[in-house]
């Protein structure tokens, strides 16, 4: 420093974490949302772009996707909002055993999305190399699992984590509040993704 | 202590910075805690902001040299009519690859390396957010960059124009690897943008010193903010651009084939939504040099600060509203043209509003002409100039008629170099000392500058008279006898001169690296707190955090810098303000050095470039950069310590 120092706040007992929008990582967290969001909100535009092409939606001879595996994902999704809140809430209170007891129950239903996400791209009734539209649909299901697979691999880690002694660490706390905040993500953005996938093509026929 | 217990702890008992800890025992130990772990992997695993900014800066400007040589090749192809220096297909790969190189290797990069550089040290901090992120982002731009270069070398570089239109780029014509080269590039680039782009915005939001205001914020770091945030909202759709053309090529989707309902303009709205605002993100932190140069030349604060900081925003926003004026020529509803006319004129507006505060603030201070103010005024005469050229094509009659002729050539280099490389040379000059600790020389300096700045005039002003004649832009020759061969020869002439005058910047910039007058701490008489730190700064940053009472903390200090105290010395700790009037918050502990996001930049570059030859590498090569993804994240000490660390 050029000049000589004047003391004139201590902040040595300031909290080294926080939740929400006064920790440094939920700005990170929602930096990284608002680029997915934008992805997700672009391709969006881009179905609608490539739709204006066509003449019916789905265009003739396919069908519009099957509707029962993604309605039931959609439910189990939906459901999920609410272990979901259970262990964001245990996380603002500091409750590292139901959140211990918790996690496993969110990485369990991780793995039930993927098998009925299986059963999803396998009733689209169309392929990816078909047409404009079949390349659209996949695009949108593609994308929106790479996001369920990513906070996926984060609720494993972080259950992982939380087992260990560092799970008493309220850092940790902070993790795990932003997982849950993640996971409210992926299923926002879910929800217009399956009206375009499974019910604009039914709307346009 | 459970963790409920724990939050409610009073701080522990550890040596913090104070007054019975200063002077040059808290230097001992801050540099102790804040240094890099020695030999080569120490190297590789730093995560000072400065280290990073430094790479960033010299691995760009390698680029603007590599690229700088391609337009000199062409400049000789075309310095005489029916030349056969080089022929039509190379000339394809010599245009693409230094619009590409220039675009997405230098001009964005290098302007995050300077924020990366000079933010924390601005907003008085240590490091920035998300330390570790920054170095995997300047891994992964490296690694995109050595892609595209080791490419061409191989004779494999793309030859589809730095903005890739399908159906050229498509899978019918765009044979071979070349363009997936081109695309993958692209998103090394993107993802390294971005990681920099949120680390900035999260350092910017909550880590300015306690004082420092949204409205005391130096202009700069204003012009960092909105560029991230462009960054963050304009990237992702170049991102989804070249992922769609990737899949048109790799898995035989058809989102840019007519053929099967696909639409080869959906390529020009991605990609252009993406490609207007990085003019802005160009051009922005450009401004922002600008900004505080002029205010420490003319020794006196901006005039309308609050008007420069809205023009700023202003530009940020209106930005995303112009990209549909680089496709007049593909046919546009009448409204569209209008709309998109208007909004293109519109932009000007706020640009004019920040020169004009420039104007008035030279003319109200007392301005100084050493070389950085010099490139500033080179700078305002040039953008002006190009500035005007881009409100003439906002018209679209004029449009169509100039639509791939070298007056674009010639505009959009009078608004990127005169609007962007100027101040940036400008930036190197004055903020050099900070960078190295020695002062440029002043008169390499103002050689330099002059023949840059009557150079770039003689290289580039020929060019609208070439494009109004109707010279068409990325073709290899032209035939005698139809009045280009002067504006071309002097278009020659005037590139040889640039590229001579920036061989003596470089020259200048190595030489005084060594043997420059030594600088102390405010050689300039800046205002702002990187000012306030050593030249180079300590690792640390600053030995106690700053406190900010106005806009110019260094001038208005008086004899003492007031401090705020009592952050932990032997662990990595920095702190958070609130995001509006900078309240301490949080004591937020940092990053150490780590070698995972450099084996995780390496892991993710093998999956990259994996993909362009099968997808199956997408699936494969996410397993090695999940692990090192996670080993980066993971705790490495078995029990976590008393306050929070991370290792």
């Amino acid at each position: 420093m050029s000049l000589p120092p004047s003391f004139s706040r201590d902040v040595s007992a300031l909290p080294t974490h926080a939740l929400s929008y006064r920790s440094l990582t939920w700005w990170g967290i929602i930096g990284f949302m608002v680029i997915e969001g934008s992805a997700f909100v672009l391709t969006f535009a881009a179905y609608f772009f490539l739709m204006s092409q066509e003449q019916e939606w789905a265009p003739r001879p396919w069908d519009p996707p099957g509707l029962v595996a993604g309605t039931i994902f959609t439910v189990v999704l939906l459901l999920s909002e609410i272990p979901n809140t259970m262990i964001k809430k245990a996380a603002e209170g500091y409750d590292v055993a139901a959140v211990r007891r918790l996690l496993p129950g969110m990485v369990g239903i991780g793995l039930l999305l993927f098998v009925i996400r299986g059963f999803e791209f396998n009733s689209l009734n169309v392929l990816w190399n078909d047409n404009a539209y079949g390349s659209i649909i996949w695009a949108l299901l593609f994308l929106h699992t790479t996001h369920v697979v990513t906070d996926w691999i984060d609720t494993v880690v972080l259950w992982r984590l939380m087992k260990t002694a560092h799970g008493e660490e309220p850092r940790r706390i902070v993790d795990t509040d932003e997982n849950s905040l993640y996971w409210r993500f992926v299923w926002l953005t879910w929800l217009p993704v399956y009206v375009l996938i499974y019910w604009v093509p039914r709307f346009f026929r | 202590m459970n963790a409920a217990e724990k939050a409610k702890a009073p701080p522990i008992k550890v040596p913090r910075d104070g007054p019975r800890l200063t002077g040059d025992a808290l230097k001992a130990k801050l540099a102790k805690t804040w240094g890099n772990p020695p030999g080569f992997v120490g190297w590789l695993s730093s995560v000072d902001h400065k280290d990073i900014g430094r790479r960033y800066i010299v691995t760009a400007l390698t680029f603007l040299a590599l690229g700088g040589v391609l337009a000199l090749v062409m400049r000789l192809q075309l310095s005489k009519p029916d030349n056969d220096l080089v022929g039509a297909a190379r000339f394809s790969e010599l245009f693409t690859m230094h619009g590409t190189t220039m675009m997405f290797l230098f001009a964005v990069p290098v302007m995050q390396g300077l924020q990366i550089y000079l933010t924390p040290l601005m907003i008085g901090t240590r490091n920035t957010a998300f330390p570790r992120l920054n170095a995997f982002s300047y891994w992964t731009y490296l690694a995109g960059g050595c892609l595209l270069w080791v490419a061409f070398v191989l004779n494999i570089g793309p030859d589809i124009g730095w903005f890739a239109y399908p159906p050229l780029s498509g899978p019918q014509y765009g044979v071979g690897k070349r363009t997936d080269i081109w695309a993958q590039m692209v998103t090394f680039t993107e993802v390294a943008a971005l990681a920099a782009a949120v680390s900035l915005t999260a350092t910017i939001l909550k880590q300015r010193a306690p004082g420092m205001t949204l409205a005391r914020m130096p202009l700069f770091v204003w012009a960092t903010l909105v560029t991230s945030l462009m960054i963050i909202f304009s990237m992702p759709s170049v991102a989804l651009a070249s992922g769609l053309l990737l899949s048109d090529r790799l898995v035989g989707t058809h989102f840019y084939n007519p053929a099967e309902r696909g639409d080869a303009l959906l390529w020009q709205h991605l990609f252009w939504f993406f490609g207007h605002p990085e003019v802005y993100i160009i051009f922005l932190p450009a401004t922002g040099f600008v900004s505080e140069i002029v205010a420490t030349f003319s020794r006196r604060t901006i005039v309308h600060y609050p008007i420069v900081v809205l023009a700023l925003v202003g530009t940020g926003i209106l930005a995303f509203g112009l990209w549909v004026h680089h496709m007049f020529a593909t046919g546009l509803p009448r409204i569209g043209y209008s709309f998109y006319t208007a909004a293109s004129i519109a932009v000007s507006v706020p640009t004019g509003l920040q020169i004009f505060c420039w104007i008035a603030t030279l003319w109200e201070g007392r301005p100084r002409l050493d070389v950085p103010l010099l490139y500033v005024i080179g700078f305002i005469i040039t953008f002006v100039i190009g500035g005007l050229t881009g409100v003439m094509i906002a018209a679209v009659p004029l449009d169509l008629q100039l639509h791939d002729t070298y007056f674009i050539v010639a505009h959009f280099h009078y608004v990127l170099i005169g609007g962007a490389v100027f101040p940036l040379l400008g930036a190197i000059t004055y903020w050099y000392p900070k960078f190295t600790g020695t002062m440029m020389s002043d008169r390499f300096g103002k050689i330099s500058f002059w023949m840059i700045f009557l150079g770039f005039q003689l290289a580039f002003f020929p060019m609208h008279i070439a494009g109004i004649n109707g010279m068409p832009r990325r073709v290899y020759t032209y035939p005698a006898g139809m009045g280009l061969e002067l504006p071309n020869l002097l278009s020659s002439i005037g590139s040889m001169i640039v590229a001579a005058a920036v061989l003596l910047f470089v020259v200048n910039m190595v030489k005084s690296y060594s043997f420059g007058r030594k600088a102390e701490a405010n050689p300039w008489g800046g205002s702002s707190l990187e000012w306030d730190t050593a030249c180079p700064p300590e690792r640390y940053n600053f030995a106690h955090i700053p406190v900010v009472e106005s806009r110019t903390p260094l001038w208005d200090a008086g004899e003492k810098m007031p401090v705020a105290h009592g952050l932990r010395v032997e662990d990595r700790e920095v702190l958070l303000t609130t995001v509006m009037s900078a309240e301490p918050d949080v004591r937020e502990p940092s990053a150490e050095p780590s070698i995972w996001p450099f084996v995780s930049a390496v892991a993710v570059s093998i999956m990259f470039i994996c993909s362009i030859f099968s997808p199956w590498a997408v699936l494969i090569g996410a397993v090695p950069a999940t692990v090192a993804l996670i080993a980066w994240f993971w705790p490495k000490s078995p029990e976590p310590d008393a306050e929070p660390t991370i290792s």
